[in-house]
């Protein structure tokens, strides 16, 4: 056994570390919070600079990474500094299944992806669809050499930045069977495709994606057809691996920011944290983020293992980090007081990235249910 | 011991059923299901239509123009208008300030303010919290000084609800700096009108702007306009947070609130089948469930007591926590069961994408209200601070 991040990971920790503390204040945050487009194009292009999406992909895909514990390492950063750009959908989601199912000339666009040049969205799950990742009722009708898709996709991340979506369908079989799914590269010009945007109460936009008879040419399928639902089924355990490492940072951001209050705030003349009815509460947080680091430790190292332990693992994290986060969160801001209240203090987007992490890829109850099931297997 | 209502009872409540089927206005009724902003005219529209019922007051004496209701009428009152999606009344001037007038206030500020509030010619806000006074509201620093015929007042107060919409602030002052703190504050009644008097809205984690932080600088107050004795502030304060706790339960709201869980989670889909027949999900809902049951009677109970001439101090607190634990548990599962839905900023997909959300969204911003209650357990006292008081007064003194 051995905790220690190898060389490489250290280093790339240290360096993005460095320039987030630097780069994204609050402020800068804020300020892109209320922009129109939800993003900085200048911090992408930066970050990507760095090497952090090519961290993500590994050497065969042309990155340099892209084991579980990469994941961990830069979406723990991202999470630290509350990063509103969506690395999330354009390299482990769409570029993920890219780099996955991918053909030669499909696999190209990720020299653009790690260079910084592209933005992506996976439209995957749908209206009726909750968590559950076969409900695909979109579907796809080939035709000699031509496609057809019309359906309708919910809570799009980053849908009306992509250059193209990643959108599945349903070649064959029931609604909810995971025999019969396919993925489509569509580009974002392409006639039928409807994007309805939205901002995020976290921050980031989504949209509502409608397909009206998309026309697409038999090139632009991922993979064999029909066969798609293994890759997403892999694609989102890593998503997870991501989602709880950057949650895990966000709440050492709570933490932080709960405990530098505690010893400032004077009520009664005195720190607040010198009270004990709110120092106790302090402690159990603190508890619970040791084995929240714990949760994401296991998940990442098990996401190359066998798909049933793997899911076991990623379950077992998302369950987790889904309870202790909103433990953190709302007992960052009762500990907080007012102040934690407002908009402007660091703590209120931070705190509703940590809960809000828990609607995306499967909440508490989700992964507890998916948990007994693979446990059962 | 008897848990049935009496013929009267509810007789009462058919009444009161009935008015609001016939009074609530449709967009207003809508505004609240949906958890979205009446606006000020929304608020003064519903208190107009309650007033001329003669059922705006329901706790203040008649005497006064008030309804005079018992604890058992007001609870029915409370669970009616909650499941109509009735708007809750404004609290500050109706049961923090009146309560204060009617008991400490002279005959002319009696006759003066109490039939404005009715009206609604007078919005009142309170002007309690400073920067550094939060939890310890006794360190309050705002001055009030005696200067040719009036009180000057400068000093900063803030989490002012609704002061955007206030012409008339009612504020604990600082009158005496050398002796103990509790003894040197005076309670006094500001127009909002006056020069030096600044609001600035605070924007909360939720998006809305609720509150405000309020600025006076050498704002002159006539002498009249002080409630009782100067410096015996602290009683009258003490006396209206008392009264700003017997509906403090919300008993009538986490009715609704449940009620609109039970809507949501029977839209929204979980592998193939409505949300609300999941068996987990269901546990959750039955747990809060059960705990709520108890809360209606718990609040009967000490409401009960409190009218049979009990003054309220521990039951007030324990209603405080147990009431507000409650609510931001429903708010926490209205938030689970939205699912994805949870996710957009709802006042803007509501607005803008309305045909494109699906169903579970129309039940409300339920995401943005979960974060905007957390509020409950910080504001009127926080609950660690009502969880002293109970251990205060049920370890050492009082039992």
């Amino acid at each position: 056994m051995n905790f220690e991040l190898t060389q490489e990971r250290q280093m790339l920790q240290d360096s993005l570390q460095r320039y987030l503390r630097d780069k994204y204040t609050t402020e800068t945050r804020n300020a892109i919070l209320q922009s129109e487009a939800g993003m900085s194009e200048e911090i992408w292009q930066q970050l990507a600079d760095l090497g952090v999406i090519a961290a993500l992909f590994a050497e065969e895909q042309g990155g340099f990474g892209g084991a579980g514990f990469d994941l961990a390492v830069v979406f723990e950063a991202l999470g630290r500094a509350g990063v509103v750009e969506p690395f999330m959908e354009t390299a482990i989601l769409a570029g993920g299944l890219i780099a996955r199912l991918g053909n030669p000339a499909q696999q190209d666009l990720l020299d653009r992806l790690m260079a910084g040049g592209l933005q992506l969205a996976f439209a995957h799950g749908e209206p009726t669809g909750r968590y559950d990742l076969t409900h695909v009722a979109t579907t796809a009708h080939a035709q000699d050499d031509t496609i057809l898709l019309t359906g309708r996709k919910a809570v799009v991340f980053n849908a009306e930045r992509a250059d193209m979506l990643v959108v599945s369908a349903r070649e064959s079989g029931a609604v909810d069977d995971p025999e019969g799914l396919s993925l489509f590269l569509v580009p974002k010009d392409t006639p039928g495709l409807g994007i309805q945007g939205y901002a995020l109460l976290a921050g980031g936009r989504a949209a509502e994606v409608t397909l009206e008879q998309v026309r697409l040419g038999a090139q632009a399928r991922l993979g064999a057809p029909g066969q798609a639902a293994e890759a997403i089924t892999a694609q989102i355990a890593a998503a997870c691996v991501a989602q709880t490492a950057e949650t895990l940072g966000a709440m050492e951001t709570a933490c932080a920011l709960t405990k530098d209050y505690l010893m400032t705030r004077k009520q009664f003349g005195r720190p607040i944290g010198s009270f004990q009815a709110l120092a106790h509460r302090m402690s159990d947080v603190l508890i619970e983020m040791e084995q929240a680091r714990s949760a994401v430790i296991n998940a990442a190292g098990h996401l190359e293992a066998a798909p049933a332990q793997r899911e076991r693992f990623v379950s077992a994290a998302k369950n987790l980090i889904g309870r202790v986060g909103r433990l953190v969160a709302e007992e960052s801001i009762q500990l907080h007081g007012g102040i934690a209240m407002t908009q402007e203090y660091e703590l209120a987007h931070i705190a509703k990235r940590i809960v809000m992490a828990d609607h995306r890829f499967g909440d508490v109850d989700h992964h507890l249910e998916r948990f007994i099931a693979f446990s059962a297997a | 011991m008897d848990l049935s209502y009496s013929d009267a009872e509810k007789a009462f409540r058919k009444e009161v059923r009935q008015f609001l089927d016939q009074n609530l206005p449709d967009d207003l009724r809508d505004k609240v299901r949906r958890g979205k902003d009446l606006g000020k005219e929304g608020h003064e529209r519903w208190h107009r239509i309650l007033n001329e019922r003669g059922w705006l007051a329901p706790n203040w004496p008649k005497k006064f123009g008030g309804a005079e209701w018992n604890a058992v009428q007001r609870h029915i009152f409370e669970e009616e208008a909650a499941a109509a999606s009735a708007p809750r009344i404004v609290p500050f001037g109706l049961s923090m300030l009146a309560p204060v007038l009617q008991k400490f206030g002279s005959k002319a500020q009696q006759d003066h303010w109490l039939p404005r509030i009715l009206s609604g010619e007078d919005w009142w806000c309170q002007g309690y919290s400073e920067p550094g006074a939060g939890s310890d509201l006794a360190s309050l620093k705002t001055t009030a000084v005696k200067e040719g015929g009036h009180y000057v007042v400068n000093g900063q107060k803030t989490w002012t609800t609704l002061g955007q919409h206030a012409n008339m602030i009612f504020c604990l002052v600082r009158t005496d700096s050398a002796v103990k703190q509790q003894e040197g504050i005076s309670f006094l009644l500001i127009d909002m009108n006056s020069p030096g008097v600044e609001v600035r809205p605070i924007v909360l984690l939720d998006g809305g702007a609720e509150v405000n932080e309020v600025w006076l600088t050498d704002v002159k107050v006539p002498l009249e306009n002080l409630v009782g004795e100067e410096n015996k502030g602290w009683t009258y304060a003490k006396y209206l947070l008392t009264h700003e706790r017997t509906n403090i339960a919300g008993v009538g709201f986490s009715q609704a609130g449940l009620a609109a869980v039970k809507r949501i989670a029977a839209a929204e889909m979980a592998n193939g089948r409505p949300l609300i027949e999941n068996p987990h999900f269901a546990a959750r809902v039955a747990q809060i469930e059960i705990d709520l049951m108890a809360m209606a009677t718990t609040n009967l109970r000490m409401i009960s007591r409190a009218a049979a001439g009990t003054a309220p101090g521990v039951e007030s607190s324990m209603l405080k926590v147990k009431g507000t634990i409650i609510r931001q548990a429903i708010n926490d599962l209205a938030r689970r069961a939205g699912g994805v839905y949870a996710m957009p900023f709802a006042s803007e997909a509501l607005e803008g994408a309305n045909d494109m959300v699906p169903d579970p969204l129309s039940a409300g911003p339920v995401a943005a209200q979960y974060f905007n209650n957390r509020k409950l357990s910080i504001f009127g006292g926080s609950n660690e601070i009502q969880r002293s008081i109970i251990a205060k007064e049920s370890l050492r003194g009082g039992a």
